[in-house]
């Protein structure tokens, strides 16, 4: 026996240990994200996960105890009753109480997530196969974001680079500290736009049009993903967003506007360090 | 009423030999047609664990490394229908045919002729479906769910998908009517409702949630159909349509679909653990008003697999809440199992142990669905790798395992042999170490931000896919072993008793094993 637990160890080990230049790739959680919902649906999140895990330590120790005292091995004789008017009444009332108390947190980070009011700008995300095309409302700006992946990569013809996946061409840039309000439409199927550091999925309907809303705390490079099935190209049309400074911004947004499309890029790498493509700092 | 009973022309007394063809083809006889149900499902779980290998297999690690994406997507939709409609749909009619008539008393079902026809439906249903993937274009690659605009993108599939799904309602309601027939006409003298098994009495409730969804379904796919093929356009906005129109009604449909795959299994669990505690079912009326509360409310949650498609807020809270009281009821049955353990006798024999995984682990699923309810939390796991993982904890070691605990339980009475139990043990074992492998890590790339329905992920997710993907092949190599089993089983072994279990109580137990062609030929009176 155990040579084989030994066996299949380190048959796992190999298995894992192959699996490429996998970098922080134990994460566990919901990132907490950079918004105040995101935060919200963060505590939420724990919230939730913290209830059900006290439930399920108590109902779980219950079935270990029975398991192990109430064996016919153990020479009991079983008991006879098999019903309890006050037990049923206790096991309905008690949950339900339980889930008011999550319902009622649950109701208020849902109205806050739905109140795009006092937007200062407004973007309109649409969803193609498989790409996606950005537009500053008011600002006369607009561009498309495509996968930044080589096919050979894909393929294992060449290693993997470490943004594999989940570069972008053209990320979205947005100021910091203001609330933006997205409009969210496609041009043939539906597509969502999901970054899971603003705690912002919405699906992309072609003909609709859907709005939710972020304002991003903390200058960063964040990453998403389409996140309802599409087609052939679903898996590669990631999102990238880099959060800057709202003075920056409003530079990078004329630059933009005068056609100044290098300078405006080189405006944005100038607060990141583009070499490093790191994740897990975002979180 | 009797008329029903003796209108039925089938006297022989004896089994016909099962190597003949002409038996398995023209049979009414509601054990030989369980058998049938019962080796198709078990096909198709084959199938469609096949293809979940392939796209295991193609995840296990980043990179395009076996399959087209294309036919990757072929992959994630044909293994949900394949399982649901013909793994473990038939697996819950074939057990319901073998045991509802011989658990209330009744000589057959009320229809047999139909009963012959629902089976019979179901081969050339996925003849059509899996012929789909030699056709140009593809099988369907859209999810099991169809939605529109990209379901109508299907190629040469597309209207052999919507007959093929068409047939499968057919079939569904042709056995839920008989069911319902039979339940209601045939009961054995003093079998009131009340004292029905709660095998029969989930499979009543089910039965008429068959009937009342399945028609929903059809209609929505006829709906594609028509815009695909004939100009019009419901599901399209250029035409004035919506696409969420499409989503509201196969909701309709497929949350009532979600307890159909699960209240036969809580019916098994509730027949099983009282057996094998040696002690009565906690709880009985209890455990019936929560399956019909539960019935009833999947019809008025479905939109809680739509919060991301852009519903008013006021929508939102009302599904919100509805939907997490579903986890009251849910909450008094996982109760009434554990209190039906406490202060019992327990013996562990392969039923009793996936019983038990299945409270264990079915509840496990319960709880990432209580947090799925949450609509503002839902926004970050919708359609991520946690709602995969929820929804297979509760269909793996939730369903399946309450099938496959079904089977090692009836086997001896359907066989007349005791099955392996050295085999089932080593099955079981396997089975739940392995199927927690499989899907456990699956919660957490989801929540670090995993989509569902992907052929290739990023770096950061790697290790936890490569580990699910050792717990597939391993989940998948152990069912060999069920299969085996079964084989050996029905081929020999010591003899069963009438009882087979020291616990066991119902009339399915006062007949011979292996039972007889035909049982209560006179109905048995119930106390």
């Amino acid at each position: 026996m155990r040579p084989t637990i030994v066996k299949a160890a380190a048959l796992l080990a190999l298995l894992v240990g192959v699996s490429g230049p996998a970098l922080a790739g134990w994460e566990l959680n919901m990132p907490r994200g950079v918004t105040p919902v995101s935060h919200e649906v963060y505590h939420l999140h724990m919230l939730a996960l913290g209830i059900v895990t006290a439930i399920g330590i108590g109902v779980f120790s219950a079935i270990i105890w029975s398991l192990i005292h109430h064996r016919k091995s153990r020479g009991v004789t079983p008991a006879k009753w098999h019903e309890s008017m006050t037990a049923e009444i206790a096991w309905t009332i008690v949950p339900f109480i339980i889930l008011i108390a999550l319902a009622l947190p649950a109701a208020y980070v849902m109205i806050n997530m739905e109140d795009d009011s006092g937007a200062e700008m407004t973007v309109k995300v649409t969803g193609y196969q498989w790409l996606w095309h950005y537009e500053y409302v008011d600002d006369e700006v607009d561009f498309y974001s495509r996968l930044d992946t080589s096919r050979q990569a894909m393929l294992g013809e060449i290693p993997k680079p470490d943004d594999y996946l989940v570069g972008v061409d053209n990320p979205l840039v947005l100021p910091t500290d203001r609330k933006v309000r997205f409009h969210h439409t496609s041009g043939d199927v539906i597509h969502a736009w999901w970054v899971p550091e603003f705690a912002m999925k919405k699906d992309s309907i072609p003909g609709f049009i859907n709005t939710n809303w972020a304002e991003v705390q903390e200058v960063g490079v964040y990453y998403g993903r389409c996140a309802e099935l599409c087609g052939r190209g679903h898996a590669f049309m990631p999102i990238t967003v880099k959060a800057i400074p709202g003075e920056a911004y409003d530079e990078w947004l004329e630059l933009m506007q005068a056609g100044e499309d290098e300078a405006a890029e080189e405006l944005v790498a100038g607060h990141f360090n583009d070499e490093d493509y790191q994740v897990v700092e975002n979180r | 009423m009797s008329a029903v009973i003796t209108e039925h022309d089938d006297h022989h007394h004896e089994a016909p030999s099962p190597w003949s063809i002409k038996r398995w083809l023209s049979t009414t006889n509601h054990k030989d047609i369980g058998t049938l149900y019962l080796w198709f499902a078990l096909l198709m779980f084959f199938v469609g664990g096949f293809m979940a290998l392939i796209i295991r297999a193609e995840l296990f690690q980043p990179g395009l490394n076996l399959v087209d994406p294309h036919f990757f997507n072929q992959m994630t939709a044909m293994h949900a229908l394949v399982m649901i409609f013909g793994a473990v749909m038939p697996a819950f009619v074939g057990l319901a045919n073998w045991m509802v008539p011989m658990m209330i008393g009744a000589p057959d079902m009320a229809l047999p002729r139909l009963n012959n026809w629902s089976f019979w439906i179901l081969p050339f249903a996925f003849t059509l479906l899996l012929l789909t993937l030699f056709l140009p274009g593809g099988a369907p690659a859209a999810g099991w769910t169809l939605y529109p605009p990209l379901s109508l993108q299907t190629g040469a599939a597309f209207p052999f998908l919507i007959l093929s799904i068409h047939l499968l309602g057919i079939s569904s309601i042709l056995g839920a009517i008989n069911i319902i027939a039979t339940i209601f006409n045939l009961r054995a003298p003093g079998m009131s409702l009340m004292k029905m098994p709660l095998f029969v009495w989930t499979w009543l409730i089910t039965a008429y949630l068959v009937i009342a969804v399945m028609p929903v379904l059809a209609g929505a796919i006829t709906m594609l159909l028509t815009d695909k093929f004939f100009a019009t356009s419901f599901f399209s906005a250029t035409g004035g349509g919506d696409p969420v129109l499409y989503q509201h009604i196969f909701w309709f449909f497929g949350h009532p679909e979600v307890y159909i795959l699960i209240l036969p299994a809580f019916g098994i669990i509730s027949t099983i653990i009282p057996t094998f505690a040696r002690k009565p079912l906690f709880g009985y009326s209890s455990m019936v008003y929560a399956t019909a509360s539960i019935a009833f409310l999947s019809f008025i949650v479905w939109a809680h697999h739509m919060f991301t498609v852009g519903m008013p807020l006021a929508g939102q809270l009302f599904f919100m809440f509805s939907t997490m009281l579903i986890a009251v009821p849910t909450g008094v049955k996982v109760f009434n199992w554990v209190a039906t353990m406490w202060r019992g006798a327990m013996t562990f024999e392969t039923p009793m142990l996936f019983a038990i995984a299945f409270v264990v682990l079915f509840t496990i699923g319960g709880f990432s669905g209580v947090m799925l309810a949450l609509a503002p939390a839902d926004i970050q796991y919708h359609d991520s790798y946690f709602v995969v993982a929820h929804f297979h904890y509760v269909l793996v070691p939730g369903a399946v395992f309450a099938i496959i605990a079904g089977v090692y339980y009836w086997l001896p009475k359907w066989t007349g042999h005791m099955y392996d139990e050295r085999l089932g043990k080593w099955h079981f074992w396997l089975s739940a170490i392995f199927v927690n492998v499989l899907f456990f890590p699956q919660h957490f790339v989801g929540l670090a931000g995993m989509p569902r329905r992907i052929p290739d992920y990023s770096l950061q997710f790697a290790n936890f896919n490569a580990i699910s993907t050792v717990g597939a092949f391993g989940y998948g190599i152990a069912q060999l072993i069920f299969l085996w089993l079964v084989i050996k089983c029905i081929r020999g072994g010591k003899p069963a008793t009438q009882e087979v279990w020291e616990g066991s109580r119902g009339l399915e137990w006062t007949v011979p094993s292996p039972a007889p062609h035909h049982t209560f030929q006179t109905a048995p009176e119930v106390k």
